[in-house]
């Protein structure tokens, strides 16, 4: 035996060095893409294309139904009926505390839109040419839609902002169309980390920094450990991608969805995780946790951890002001992050920020514009339902966006405001108020008294992204203490942070009763015992 | 020469082991109540968790002692009038220097007010603590046991009040076992070793 093998052994040797050599060969001969498509190939995409809608029509000869499906989704339509409250919500209708909303300044808003060219409300939501697959589906970083141009690239190099250096490249779109390919951090967050207008501006725990993030910043999304990307939880059936801030699923009591049982698709953590995500312990509790708590509470110690800051103030109310010359104003703090500038007013940033915490059963109430506020109070622009006996409900982490910005001091009610574009109405061009919450009011067939002030607003923003890794979650004291992070939650006893006063101080009034009754006791025998003597 | 074992060895085990473990619990118990910071408070209920098990499983074992051993007639009542006269005792007698009314046997060890504050340790504020801890330990299952209108708050105020009916036991536990004998050793010998000082 033992000389059979000493003789084979120059021969196995041989046999898998040649083997190395083959394989080694084969990967540098033929490198073989994952997709079984190989879009350079194809015939309808061997042209120059003058436009995105051109590039669309040439997707479609072979994605028969894509343009169809996307149709029907949120990402289109910007519109989400409330299958609880039947409040009309998306985009298209809501009064936020950023920009205020997008009705007369389509062109700059619809930048962000998946489609080509809703510049006004005469856009066609049934023109499957309108898609915009590029935006999504680009793999070249190059393909970017301009910020004033209703959805569209530029199609010549042009200047942004306008007649500023920064040119905003024309992509060619013809190397973009043969280089589309799964959507990607880049591509989602083209959009969904520039929301508000900026890098940060919107989401505090989606910016530029998760493009590319470490494990540290996203344990999920981090590109030196797992490496998801959004659509990995944010999956998607025929172009819907699950997930939805309108209807959050605040708690998933489903726990782990097997493929082929349950696709619920993922964008829950129990969807993965399940509804014992910890190991077991001495004392468990943190599985207990989960029917109250949401895992991002813990799991996202911190927000706009990548090194941008977030905007946590918009104050619109001291827009306007020009300079001694005329010109505008612009000032920025140490880090460079703008913090005046006479179109928008004034703003503060923030960088790993404690979350705000309450209790949310997913159901949010956004204001709407016929609703009267109350211009006393600092105004919810969205509300949302939850509370501890509320069996839906848990404890969610929230960025709110806080901020000052025009109301109806006639009629009590939000206003919307013509900002964008380039009649002089728009408040960017005239810097009057009036004119531009007139305008805008009209647009919407929303009454407008001519009478406009300034009210404190806030909009909570939901957290789950930047999810830390399990060393940085946070342990219990940052709950459970006096001034924790909870301190605020009412409606339940939480040990640590609660004790009934009354019960604690009877309770060491006892204790020092008792203490000092038997020294008394014994001081009164010491006592007695000498005077015996 | 005789020895009067007063106390086996199975029952000074208990006896201190039960007294490490309280005060144990109650150190973890005010930090997770929030009176102060020590151990963190993670730390702090895997500590008072594992000591609670650990108390149960050594009240078990001494429910079978006491059972099968028939020690638990020491801990059977005495009559009203011996009562009032420990009680008279330690309010007037002990200043005037009065013999003690209670004369210990083996089959009698404890005075009748030793004997009544025994019972109501074991039989009244241990099962408050036992049941409103053990009902706070699995607070999750509550919905499962038809317990969901049940207010945490008050099962953990019941809990509150029971350790601070502990936390008032000891001193007086101590100052009574300390200071009432012929010495200060004599009972803390008696329950280390199980007997008293030599007689003979």
């Amino acid at each position: 035996m033992c000389s059979l093998r000493s003789s084979t052994r120059p021969f196995l040797l041989l046999w898998f060095f040649s083997l190395l050599l083959f394989v080694a060969n084969m990967e540098a001969s033929e490198e073989i893409i994952s997709s079984t498509a190989d879009h350079t190939k194809f015939e309808a995409l061997q042209r120059t294309f003058q436009s995105g809608p051109e590039v669309t029509k040439a997707c479609l000869e072979c994605h028969t139904e894509a343009a169809r499906q996307i149709h029907k989704t949120n990402h289109w339509n910007w519109k989400f009926t409330h299958p609880d409250t039947g409040e009309e919500l998306g985009k298209r209708t809501i009064v936020n505390n950023f920009c205020g909303a997008i009705e007369t300044n389509y062109a700059r808003c619809t930048s962000c839109h998946i489609g080509y060219g809703w510049k006004d409300n005469s856009f066609d939501f049934t023109s499957e040419a309108n898609v915009d697959c590029l935006v999504c589906h680009d793999t070249t970083g190059t393909y970017r839609k301009f910020p004033a141009g209703a959805g569209h690239p530029p199609y010549v190099d042009k200047p942004f902002p306008p007649k500023s250096k920064k040119i905003w490249k024309a992509p060619d779109l013809t190397h973009v169309a043969q280089h589309v390919g799964k959507t990607s951090r880049t591509t989602c967050g083209a959009c969904h980390f520039y929301g508000g207008g900026g890098d940060g501006v919107k989401h505090g725990d989606l910016d530029s920094s998760m493009t590319n993030p470490n494990s540290a910043l996203d344990i999920h999304m981090g590109t030196d450990g797992l490496d998801f990307v959004c659509s990995t939880c944010h999956q998607k059936d025929g172009h819907d991608v699950s997930g939805s801030r309108y209807t959050t699923q605040a708690k998933d009591t489903h726990g782990i969805d097997v493929p082929g049982r349950d696709d619920y698709t993922r964008s829950t953590c129990e969807s993965c995780h399940g509804l014992k995500p910890h190991p077991v312990t001495v004392n468990n509790k943190l599985n207990d946790h989960i029917n109250k708590v949401a895992c991002t509470t813990c799991h996202i110690p911190t927000y706009a951890r990548g090194g941008r800051p977030t905007k946590t103030w918009w104050d619109w109310s001291t827009a306007g002001r020009m300079n001694n010359d005329g010109k505008h104003i612009k000032t920025k703090d140490a880090q460079g992050y703008v913090t005046y500038v006479t179109k928008k007013g004034s703003f503060e940033w923030g960088e790993n920020l404690v979350p705000e915490y309450a209790w949310y059963s997913g159901n949010i109430r956004y204001m709407q514009l016929d609703e009267k506020i109350d211009p006393g109070n600092v105004v919810a622009i969205n509300s949302f339902e939850g509370s501890y006996d509320d069996p839906n409900a848990r404890i969610w982490p929230f960025k709110v966006m806080r901020g000052r910005q025009p109301y109806d001091k006639g009629n009590n009610t939000l206003v919307t405001t013509h900002l964008f574009g380039k009649d002089s109405d728009a408040y960017w061009i005239s810097f009057d108020w009036n004119r531009a919450i007139k305008a805008a009011m009209e647009a919407n067939n929303a009454p407008y008294s001519g009478n406009y002030g300034f009210i404190e607003t806030s909009y909570h923003w939901p957290l789950a992204h930047m999810v830390a890794p399990k060393e940085e979650a946070l342990g219990c004291e940052a709950c459970h203490a006096k001034a924790g992070r909870l301190e605020n939650l009412t409606g339940f006893y939480m040990p640590g942070r609660d004790s009934y006063h009354w019960v604690d101080l009877i309770g060491w009034l006892a204790v020092l009763g008792t203490l000092g009754g038997i020294s008394m006791h014994g001081l009164g025998r010491i006592v007695m015992k000498a005077k015996r003597r | 020469m005789s020895q009067i074992y007063y106390y086996s060895l199975f029952e000074r085990f208990w006896h201190w082991s039960q007294a490490l473990l309280i005060i144990g619990m109650l150190i973890t118990g005010f930090e997770i109540h929030g009176t102060y910071r020590l151990l963190g408070f993670e730390q702090a209920i895997d500590l008072h968790t594992i000591m609670a098990w650990v108390l149960i499983g050594l009240w078990l074992l001494a429910l079978f002692w006491h059972t099968t051993t028939g020690e638990w007639r020491q801990y059977v009542p005495s009559d009203p009038d011996s009562m009032l006269a420990m009680v008279r005792y330690y309010v007037v007698g002990i200043f005037l220097g009065a013999p003690h009314p209670f004369h210990r046997k083996r089959a009698e060890k404890h005075n009748p007010l030793q004997r009544m504050a025994y019972l109501i340790l074991t039989m009244v504020i241990a099962p408050i603590i036992w049941i409103s801890g053990l009902l706070y330990l699995f607070y999750q299952y509550w919905p499962s046991a038809g317990l969901e209108g049940l207010p945490l708050g008050l099962v953990a105020v019941v809990h509150t009040i029971g350790a601070f009916a502990i936390l008032c036991f000891i001193p007086i536990h101590l100052y009574l076992a300390l200071t009432t004998g012929e010495s200060p050793q004599e009972k803390l010998m008696e329950m280390i070793v199980g007997h008293d000082a030599e007689q003979g």
